[in-house]
């Protein structure tokens, strides 16, 4: 700060300026290492983001005033059958669950456990959108939860027709979302139909995924339906992502040009829910998140879909939940992001603790 | 006179921040000028003593948490872009407009040359040509932008 004061009467030099840009240059090459590399400027990150989070708010509130004003003054009309809408949908999916219990219970039994399972999703958050960058080149949402609310980095983000990206930085009250959607995103999948498994790479645009890495003579078709295969360690399994909607076998290329249109309504939603899972679920992701975006995209985008890690789909719950468990586990179910860390990132076993899994708290790096 | 332009700096680099994180339709998000970038550009040339390096640091830091995949990166990139604009200030403060202008295409191109050199370093690759759309749009936007600063600077002076 303290070149901001320099007297407005010394004239100004050539070389101090040259000097001032080094030192400038070095402190945010150092910046950027450090970011990257040791996930130590978490803090700091999360500072600036709550200072930065006023002026999202500022920018982002004419339109929720008149979101807010339009909603106010909704017709007594308009307001009833949004009311009977409602109540039909829920008795409709008070059916649906209904029918949905005993079909859980009976699946239970099949696999031979003693009760039917919990469901996978331990605690749901709604969250409003404070402000959406939507473009070609980014992808990212705004919400307005944040670390008090227990929101961690790396937490899967849903809507009610399926899955919409993850936190990929947490400040104090906001959290940044990255849209599956998002070029520099991807999500493991797996055909419904099929079981094939592979990965869906944003296309920057709402409305699409592509699915790049598909041989020319795999099965998979228009309308086929893909869920989260469960493999990179954010997303549990099963969670509908996205439905095909047009596959290109061109006798060139040795790929398959597939493309598929995301579930989740990205583009008109204005309320998300973050969702905690319970780590003990055998369809809970695979493993925990260890440090972070980085490793979490980075591996996943440039990973090859043949050689992720195989993991028994419906493995039993492991009966001694604990570091020691999670290291005899890791061998077959880690993921390359970093295998060596998972042991001391598994920490508190069965954590839908939301504080637990913060990557600063238990150093992830690998030695 | 050093207080006042420093008011006004920070001022016109809270507005240039709102206007860049503004939410916009696709389109014109892809068009969108880096204000911020441009009014760094603006301050140091016309008040390289004030404005400058430091403040191009500073402005970036802020760039990068809203919209930077590391920290430091626009930080970099930005302080660069001021560095070459407060070494050459008294050059291209006698320019006319439209040299000007060019002058600044040349800036935003080479701060977006570091900022996709940076993002393929550390592992965020955007390929898209469309990150580029913003040095045009910013470039043909300079005049305007330089004649509302200059205003505003020599109201309330």
């Amino acid at each position: 700060m303290a070149a901001f004061g320099t007297g407005a009467s010394r004239p100004l030099q050539r070389g101090g300026s040259g000097f001032r840009f080094t030192v400038y240059a070095v402190l945010s090459v150092v910046c950027m290492y450090f970011d990257q590399r040791g996930h130590y400027l978490e803090q700091v990150r999360y500072v600036l983001q709550g200072a930065a989070y006023p002026i999202q708010l500022a920018v982002s509130s004419p339109p929720a005033a008149w979101h807010w004003l339009k909603e106010s003054f909704q017709t007594r009309e308009a307001l009833q059958a949004e009311n009977g809408r409602l109540r039909n949908a829920q008795r409709d999916l008070e059916l649906r669950a209904m029918r949905y219990e005993a079909l859980a219970h009976e699946n239970g039994e099949l696999r031979g456990l003693q009760g039917a399972l919990p469901p996978v999703a331990d605690r749901w958050l709604a969250a409003e959108i404070v402000t959406v960058q939507v473009n070609g080149l980014r992808q990212r949402l705004l919400l307005n939860r944040g670390q008090t609310n227990g929101v961690f980095k790396g937490q899967a983000v849903l809507d009610d027709k399926g899955l919409i990206g993850q936190t990929v930085h947490v400040g104090p009250w906001s959290a940044e979302v990255i849209l599956i959607t998002d070029p520099e995103h991807a999500v493991p999948v797996r055909i419904e139909r099929t079981g094939l498994r592979t990965i869906a790479v944003g296309a920057g645009d709402t409305t699409s995924l592509a699915l790049p890495y598909l041989p020319g003579n795999a099965d998979i078709k228009g309308g086929d339906l893909l869920v989260t295969s469960g493999l990179g360690g954010v997303f549990p399994e099963g969670y509908p992502v996205a439905r095909v909607t047009s596959v290109n076998r061109d006798a060139i290329t040795p790929l398959a040009q597939v493309k598929a249109a995301p579930l989740a309504h990205l583009d008109t939603d204005s309320e998300v829910m973050l969702v905690w899972f319970r780590a003990d679920h055998p369809a809970a992701p695979a493993t925990p998140v260890l440090s972070g975006k980085a490793d979490a995209l980075g591996e996943l985008k440039s990973g090859d879909p043949a050689m992720q890690p195989q993991v028994a789909k419906h493995a039993p719950p492991p009966t001694a939940v604990g570091p020691a468990a999670a290291a005899g586990a890791a061998p077959g179910a880690g993921t390359p992001a970093a295998p060596g860390a998972q042991p001391a990132a598994q920490g508190p076993p069965s954590v839908p603790v939301p504080a637990a899994p913060k990557p600063e708290a238990t150093p992830g790096h690998t030695p | 006179m050093s207080a006042n332009s420093l008011g006004r700096l920070l001022v016109s680099a809270l507005v240039a921040l709102v206007l860049t994180v503004l939410p916009l339709p696709s389109w014109a998000d892809l068009v969108r000028p880096q204000f911020l970038v441009l009014a760094v550009l603006y301050w140091s040339v016309n008040a390289p003593r004030t404005g400058g390096i430091a403040f191009g640091f500073f402005a970036g830091l802020m760039l990068d948490v809203f919209q930077g995949p590391v920290l430091g990166e626009h930080a970099l990139a930005l302080a660069l872009a001021a560095y070459i604009f407060v070494r050459e200030h008294q050059r291209i403060r006698s320019k006319p407009m439209f040299q000007q202008a060019l002058i600044v295409f040349a800036a935003l191109v080479a701060y977006e040359v570091v900022l996709f050199a940076i993002d393929g370093w550390t592992g965020h690759p955007v390929t898209s040509p469309l990150r580029w759309i913003h040095t045009v749009t910013g470039a043909l936007i300079w005049p305007v932008a330089a004649a509302i600063l200059a205003y505003g600077a020599g109201r309330r002076a």
